[in-house]
Parts: C-alpha cells; sequence; structure tokens
C-alpha cells in the first residue's frame, strides 16, 4: 500500500515538475519516500554537504526559510568552510524523521528565537570543514601524494607540487567512502570569502514566478480538501452538529469532527468545504470561558500590580524601597501592552496521509521535530512511523513553533479516511480566532531620582501572562517564568538590561487568563523594550536630561549598548534641529544575543495625524554572515514592530476574538513605511540573533518621538486608540 | 461550464459559478503561484491581471468573467520570470518569505503598465498589498528600479 502510494507520488512530482519548468533552482520539494531526493545517486560526504558528479553542492540546512534568510546564511557557512563554488550550491532540508533514524546528527530543527545562525553555527561549520577535508584526502589518495601537497579553493582541488587538479564532484563518491577527520580547524571570519558578504538569496526566483511550493499549495493524487471550525470560545466544545444538512452539497465527501472542540467538511475542493461548512449548523458548548472579555482581563491584571502573590523576581539589587522613600523626585508610570495576533500572510494548513502503520504530513512548521511528534500523537502511531516534510513557511513570526494543532487537526482528520491525502487549510477567520496570541501584560515603573537628576533606584513591576505556564510549563524555574524578562536579565549573553541602578527591583506577578498565549517575533522584549525605554524618556524629562545623555550615563559599564545607541545618535543627527516640524525619539535594547537601538523621526499634524518619516537602527550581532539579509531583517521588524505600534490589539467579547480578518485587524501598508536606515555594526566575540531583535525598538523609539512632538506620553498599544492633537 | 481565458488558453472550467476566480485558479486550473490570504480583497495576495488591470481574485465570482477577458496570473506574466518587475524584484532581492510576492509583482507590474513612471504617491495609493515580512521599501525601490529599465542602482 504504501509503496504503491510512493511510486504515484513520484509519477505525479514528475509530471507536476514538468507542467511548472521543473524544479531546476532552489529548493527540492519532498514528497513521499523521495525525502532525499539526490541521495542514492549523490554522495554525501557527511550529514551536511552532499556533492554530485557535476560539481553541484547539495547543502542540507536544518532550519527552515521563512523569509529571514538563514537557509542562505547557513549555506553561507558551510559553503565558506566547503571552499566550494557558491554559484554550483543548493539547498535541501532533512526530514525530523530521518533526524530521529540518524540520532539527531542535525541537531534542533528548531527556527525560532533568532537562533536558526547563533545556535548551529559551529556545527554547520564543521560539516563544511569536516567535508572539505574528505575531498582532499580522496584527491590525495588518488594521486597518491601526501595530502599536506594538496589544497583547496573553489571546488577544485590542486596538487601543489605538480599542478595537478582535480574538481569535488569528481572525487565526491570516493570521499564519501572515507572516515570523518576527527578535529577540524574552523576558519578565522576576518577571512571569509562568501560567508560574511551581501550574497543574493538562494530562494528568489521561484518566489518570483510562482513556483515556489508552499505548503498550502501542495498536490498529492487523489487528495481531497478539508476546512475547519473550532471553537471559537476558548475552552469550549461541540455540542451539536447537524451534519445531514450539507452532506448532499457539491463536491461534500465527509463531516467530521475533530477531537471534542472542531468539526471538519471534508470535499473535493477547498471552497466547496468551506462553503458546505458555513452552511453546517453547529451548537457550541461555550465552556466556562463565555464571558471573559477584554474588560476582565485588564482587571484581573491590574490587580497584579499590587498584588504580593504569584509574584517571582527576575533582578533585584540595593534596596529599590529606601530608594524611593528618599528620592528627591519619583516618579511613576503604568503602561499596558495588548494581545496580538502574529497574522502569517500563509494561513494555517497542513497536509495528512493515514493509513493503519504510516503517517506522513506536509506542512509549513517552525519546529520540524515537534510538527513529527504532534502527528505521531494523533495518528497514534509510533514516531518512527510518521514522516514530517518540511516546505517553505509563509512567515512564522513564533506561530509555526509556538503549536502544531493544524498538524494535529489534519491529522485526525485523516485518519477517519485512512488512504485518502487531505489537505486542511484555516480560513484567515478560523486563523484569526484561534491563535496563540502575543501575551497582555502590564507594567508599573516607578522610578527614584536624587537632587542631581541621578536614576537611584528603580522598581518595575509586570503583571500578566506568561507563555512558558501554558506553552512548555516544563521550563518554569519553581514557577517562575525567566521568559517574561527578557532584555531585563542582570547577567547572561542572551538579553541583559544595560543601564546601571544602584537600587533595583523587577518582579512579575503571573496572571494567566485563558487566552493561549504564544512566541511573537520579539516575545517579551517587545512589551519590555517599550515599558522601560519609555520610562527612561520620562525619568530623563522629569530629571531635565537630554534622553540620550540620561542613558548614556547609565549604560557606562555596558558599552555595546552605549555603542548601538552612539550609532544611530550620531547617524540620525541627534543634538542637531530635525527638519521643520520632525521630532525624533530613541530606544535600546539587548536581546537574543544582540544589540539594538533605534532613532525614530516622526511629525503629527494638527489633526493628531501621525506620520514616521526616519528610521536609524544599530545592530550589533557579533558576526554578520550576510550584511545584506541583515538589512532586510531590519526593515522587515520595523514594518512587524509598527503595525504592532500602530495597529495590533486583540480584544475578547463573550470568551471570543473580535477581529476576524484584516478589515478589523488592520496592517501597515507601503503608504506608512518609513525610510530605515541600518547600521550593521558586527563587532565580534559572539554570535547574536537577527530576525527579531530590532524590532525591539521600533515602538518605544517612535512613542518616544510622539512625546517630544505632542507632549503626550502614550502608554497603551496600539496607537489606534489615541488621539495625537497636542494637548 | 464556463470559459475562461488564462494566461493565454482557453480553459473550459465546470464549477459553481459564485466561487470565487482565486479557487477556480487555484483548484481546477492548478495554478497555485496565486495566493489566499484574506479572501476579502484586503490583502492582494490573490492579485492577477484581467485585460491588464489588477484584480483581486478572492472577491470575483468566475460567474463574472467572460472567455475574452484575457485573466493572467503569476505563472503567465512571462515565460521565463523575465519581466521587467521580476528582474527589478531579482536584481534588489526582494522577497522574503515570498507569499504576498505574486500579488505584489502583479500589482507592481499592473502600476507600470497603467503609470511607466510612478511617483511615491502613485505607488502609495496602487500597491496597497499587505506584506507581513515587511518588504515594503525594497518593492517601492524595484518598482522604480523597473520603471527606469534596471539601470539605476538602489541607495
Amino acid at each position: 500500500m504504501t509503496t504503491a502510494l510512493a511510486v504515484s507520488r513520484r509519477k505525479f512530482l514528475a509530471g507536476s515538475a514538468a507542467a511548472v519548468g521543473g524544479f531546476s533552482f532552489g529548493f527540492h520539494v519532498p514528497f513521499g519516500g523521495e525525502a532525499s531526493a539526490a541521495a542514492g545517486t549523490t554522495p554525501e560526504i557527511n550529514a551536511w554537504v552532499m556533492i554530485k558528479p557535476d560539481d553541484t553542492v547539495v547543502i542540507r540546512v536544518a532550519r527552515v526559510e521563512m523569509g529571514q534568510g538563514s537557509l542562505t546564511g547557513l549555506a553561507q557557512l558551510v559553503a565558506e568552510e566547503l571552499d566550494c563554488d557558491w554559484s554550483k550550491v543548493t539547498t535541501e532540508y532533512p526530514t525530523p524523521g530521518q533526524n530521529v533514524a540518524r540520532s539527531r546528527v542535525w541537531g534542533d530543527f528548531q527556527t525560532a528565537g533568532s537562533r536558526a545562525i547563533r545556535g548551529s553555527h559551529d556545527y554547520v561549520r564543521k560539516g563544511g570543514a569536516a567535508a572539505r577535508q574528505m575531498l582532499i584526502q580522496a584527491a590525495a589518495n588518488e594521486w597518491k601524494v601526501p595530502v599536506a601537497e594538496c589544497a583547496a579553493a573553489n571546488g577544485v582541488i590542486t596538487h601543489k607540487g605538480s599542478g595537478r587538479t582535480t574538481t569535488y564532484g569528481k572525487v565526491a563518491e570516493a570521499a564519501s567512502k572515507l572516515d570523518p577527520p576527527k578535529d577540524v580547524q574552523l576558519k578565522d571570519p576576518k577571512d571569509w570569502k562568501i560567508a560574511g558578504k551581501p550574497v543574493k538569496r538562494l530562494d528568489t526566483a521561484d518566489k518570483l514566478t510562482g513556483k515556489q511550493v508552499y505548503a498550502i499549495d501542495v498536490k498529492l493524487p487523489g487528495m481531497l480538501n478539508a476546512a475547519i471550525k473550532d471553537c471559537p470560545v476558548f475552552g469550549g466544545k461541540i455540542k451539536s452538529v447537524e451534519a445531514t444538512q450539507v452532506r448532499a452539497m457539491p463536491g461534500v465527501k465527509e463531516v467530521v469532527q475533530v477531537g471534542d472542540t472542531g468539526v471538519a467538511v471534508v470535499a473535493d475542493t477547498w471552497w466547496r468545504a468551506k462553503t458546505a461548512l458555513d452552511a453546517l449548523p453547529i451548537v457550541w458548548d461555550e465552556g466556562p470561558n463565555a464571558d471573559l472579555s477584554s474588560g476582565s482581563i485588564a482587571e484581573m491584571l491590574k490587580a497584579g500590580l499590587d498584588s504580593d502573590q504569584g509574584v517571582f523576581v527576575g533582578s533585584q539589587s540595593g534596596d529599590v524601597k529606601a530608594a524611593l522613600a528618599g528620592a528627591a523626585k519619583r516618579v511613576e508610570a503604568v503602561y499596558a501592552y495588548p494581545y496580538q495576533h502574529h497574522v502569517t500572510m500563509e494561513p494555517m494548513n497542513a497536509t495528512a496521509l493515514w493509513t493503519n502503520d504510516r503517517c506522513e504530513v506536509w506542512t509549513a512548521t517552525q519546529n520540524g521535530e515537534a510538527a513529527l511528534a504532534a502527528a505521531a500523537s494523533a495518528a497514534d502511531l509510533p514516531v518512527a512511523k510518521c514522516e514530517v516534510y518540511r516546505l517553505h513557511l509563509g512567515g512564522g513570526f513564533g506561530r509555526r513553533s509556538t503549536s502544531h494543532d493544524f498538524v494535529r487537526q489534519a491529522v485526525l482528520i485523516a485518519k477517519q479516511i485512512p488512504g485518502t491525502p487531505i489537505k486542511l487549510i484555516w480560513s484567515r477567520e478560523e486563523d484569526m480566532l484561534h491563535g496563540w496570541y502575543h501575551p497582555i501584560t502590564q507594567c508599573r515603573l516607578t522610578g527614584a531620582l536624587d537632587q542631581d537628576g541621578n536614576l537611584t533606584g528603580l522598581r518595575m513591576r509586570i503583571s500578566g501572562q506568561s507563555i512558558l505556564s501554558t506553552v512548555n510549563p516544563q521550563g518554569l524555574q519553581n514557577g517562575r517564568d525567566p521568559v517574561t524578562f527578557q532584555g531585563l536579565n542582570p547577567s547572561g549573553t542572551e538579553g541583559v538590561l544595560g543601564y546601571t541602578i544602584p537600587n533595583l527591583l523587577i518582579d512579575h506577578a503571573m496572571r494567566n487568563p485563558p487566552i493561549p498565549p504564544g512566541f511573537w517575533r520579539g516575545v517579551n522584549n517587545n512589551q519590555n523594550a517599550i515599558y522601560l525605554e519609555c520610562f527612561m524618556d520620562e525619568l530623563a524629562h522629569a530629571a531635565g536630561q537630554d534622553p540620550l545623555a540620561f542613558r548614556r550615563k547609565l549604560l557606562v559599564n555596558h558599552p555595546k549598548h552605549l555603542a548601538v545607541l552612539n550609532a544611530v545618535a550620531e547617524k540620525a543627527g541627534w543634538g542637531a534641529p530635525a527638519p521643520q516640524g520632525v521630532y525624533r525619539g530613541l530606544a535600546q535594547h539587548m536581546g537574543y544575543g544582540s544589540y539594538v537601538a533605534a532613532c525614530a523621526e516622526v511629525s503629527v499634524g494638527d489633526d493628531g495625524k501621525l506620520k514616521i518619516h526616519r528610521i536609524v537602527a544599530a545592530t550589533d550581532c557579533g558576526y554578520a554572515v550576510n550584511p545584506q539579509q541583515i538589512a532586510a531583517q531590519v526593515e522587515g521588524s520595523f514594518v512587524d514592530g509598527l503595525t504592532a505600534l500602530l495597529y495590533g490589539e486583540i480584544t475578547l467579547k463573550d470568551g471570543k476574538v473580535e477581529q476576524e480578518n484584516f478589515d478589523t485587524y488592520e496592517m501597515m501598508r507601503i503608504n506608512e513605511m518609513p525610510q530605515v536606515e541600518s547600521i550593521i555594526m558586527p563587532s565580534g566575540g559572539f554570535w547574536g540573533g537577527v530576525g527579531e531583535p530590532t524590532i525591539f525598538v521600533a515602538a518605544p523609539a517612535v512613542l518616544n518621538a510622539i512625546f517630544a512632538a505632542t507632549g503626550k506620553r502614550i502608554r497603551t498599544l496600539p496607537l489606534k486608540n489615541h488621539d495625537l492633537r497636542k494637548a | 461550464m464556463t470559459n475562461l481565458t488564462v494566461n493565454g488558453t482557453v480553459r473550459a472550467v465546470d464549477v459553481d459559478p459564485d466561487t470565487p476566480l482565486l479557487w477556480v485558479i487555484r483548484e481546477q486550473l492548478g495554478l497555485t503561484g496565486t495566493k489566499y490570504g484574506c479572501g476579502i480583497a484586503q490583502c492582494g495576495a490573490c492579485t492577477v491581471h484581467v485585460d491588464g488591470a489588477a484584480v483581486r481574485s478572492c472577491s470575483m465570482p468566475v460567474s463574472a468573467f467572460t472567455e475574452d477577458q484575457k485573466i493572467v496570473t503569476i505563472e503567465g506574466l512571462s515565460p521565463d520570470g523575465s519581466h521587467p518587475v521580476q528582474k527589478a524584484w531579482l536584481d534588489l532581492d526582494v522577497p522574503q518569505c515570498g507569499f504576498c510576492q505574486p500579488g505584489m509583482i502583479m500589482a507592481s507590474a499592473a502600476l507600470l503598465t497603467q503609470k511607466p513612471n510612478p511617483n511615491d504617491d502613485d505607488i502609495n495609493s496602487e500597491i496597497t498589498n499587505i506584506c507581513r515580512c515587511g518588504t515594503y521599501n525594497r518593492v517601492r525601490a524595484a518598482i522604480k528600479f523597473a520603471a527606469q529599465g534596471g539601470q539605476v542602482r538602489r541607495g
């Protein structure tokens, strides 16, 4: 059965490849048993590198591409150490099942936390370096000369004495049979020729012609399509479904229940499945959260601002109580950050094929191994009998790492129709109603200034939702969620508070409303940077000091934080007059191992209309593997961060999300996009992330500029709820 | 049975008349380059050309189209990715995740047909597609780059 299916899929793939001109460039799309199409015919030098006789280099990439460019960056790192010809590089995703079968030879598949490169640069470079040594050894063996007399460059191996040359493709077969070297020497980044360079992305061409196959585009022979509705009230379930009313509708094949909470219509096309689903009478048991609203959640968090119950300390030094009591001036403010949705352009979807002894899933996931686990669990089969084929993501932003609910659902549907591939696509509305939302928090900050305007104490109470409590309770530390304190940590390499404040207390009153929280690009850095950086601005003004000078004094012990701040101030012209009617705001933050700062320039019209003219953004990520792609990530993170600032708010009424599509959940568009000037200033010696960090400073820099323009402190998001006309 | 002229070929489709053009293109014709993003003409991922004009195919029933209207999808914009917009996109490495880009490219190509040298206001009013990755500045630069025949360097 399985074999027959695999054969038919291969036939199908050949047909479809011909129809669209073949997968000649870019990525191999894995279908069925062909997960590693090149394997078998192409010598595998090691897990990371395969080389074809025509010198094509296939680099395996464990982390997925979702726009962030790490597919190209990771290939650059392998190619750099391999010393191959970059123009001959292609890439391939190994499957999660292969990773399990090969004792996790590719390491972590998770593509989240801005870790794709910083979490794997060492072992992928070693993979490239080891392959290079084996290829040179194979040539030396063939020539019967000492390996020390041979060298490789650009995919060509040369014997120094005789001048003989061969190519990687010619010796790959022999090299694949050699034992891997015990140790390899990695290049000094200053000697990089491929890494560190602004090479073009490897995945662009197919994205311009419609050839790029996303998970939502997967086609399998005999495939049916499913549309689903899960209970729109969190915690609710199905009471009854009148399936007979839609079974006779055109194209409808099945109406199936998905767990206790969902119902799906399976039809020949997705449009027919959705049409029937919309006509299907469903009665929900709305469960315990039917009265939940944004108002009741806000009250719950507000109570946490003053509570001593369920409180966890993030950072503490000195005696903040005494400092506040003895302050010449006390400054206090309460900020809040709302729920927000990831809104990936490609809605959640997965295609599943279930038989008694095998389950296969095609999907867009930021965590292939978690997707595999979700598939196996839903399939009720051992992991070894399941497989997940990964495709490029139409956006991830953390949604596709937080939960694989869509994989579970697809498998649960497919299990009820054995042997038939089922493609489940969430409508945009279903996607909006069943997010794993940016967590909601409030924060009270109290600062103590002495008579010279020095910050002597800071008290920061965060009240609100913990992501780990819901998503990964094993990650809690005695109940404390360390992720809550991103960017506020006293030490470490991930996200350190740059300000030295003698008396400090940062704590978290954990309050978990029954709304699923998720990792949303930037995660808790987003609100923490707003809380801290906007309050720093408030303190500077209360102290009668320039916001840059005020920060500089407090950053003396953290030169990397200070350096990015200085860089944006200098490039933006801080201290020099801005254009007429234009005002500036600053912010800096550290997260995911990188240091970032921004200076925003805005104007606010008499009608309160905000225009963001220009953003200058600096990033110190230690090593810059592809400066051009880093610049793209900086530009993109401002779109994400400014969209969140301008429009991002999910509200709840009667236990249900009120925003169901882009008409009520607005997105920033090209007309609102400011000029973004990125300063990439890798200082070396560490590996920081890139995909997320600059998002942290987008909102606070703009909010501080709005204060400069209007005298108004905006302490809650989004701006669409505020009147920005001058007070 | 409805006849549609898609990418220069007349195609007969047997489909419910109120099916949106998008789903006919994706499911009946198998051309998956045109994307579903919202279904309410908000995001523009489904943009195709109808007689040269940009149309959001998710919100137009197939019954609204006749055989003499020329429908062009991203697959038919050029035979080999050589349309000036596609070339500019490649030169400036515009896409990130790429999911919105077929719609972006189709909207931009239609704009350039209508206005060969669009200014920023033209781009602001005509390119209203949503990109979540944030390629807007490169989209703007690439439209201008294409308008100038790919001659002007970005910067």
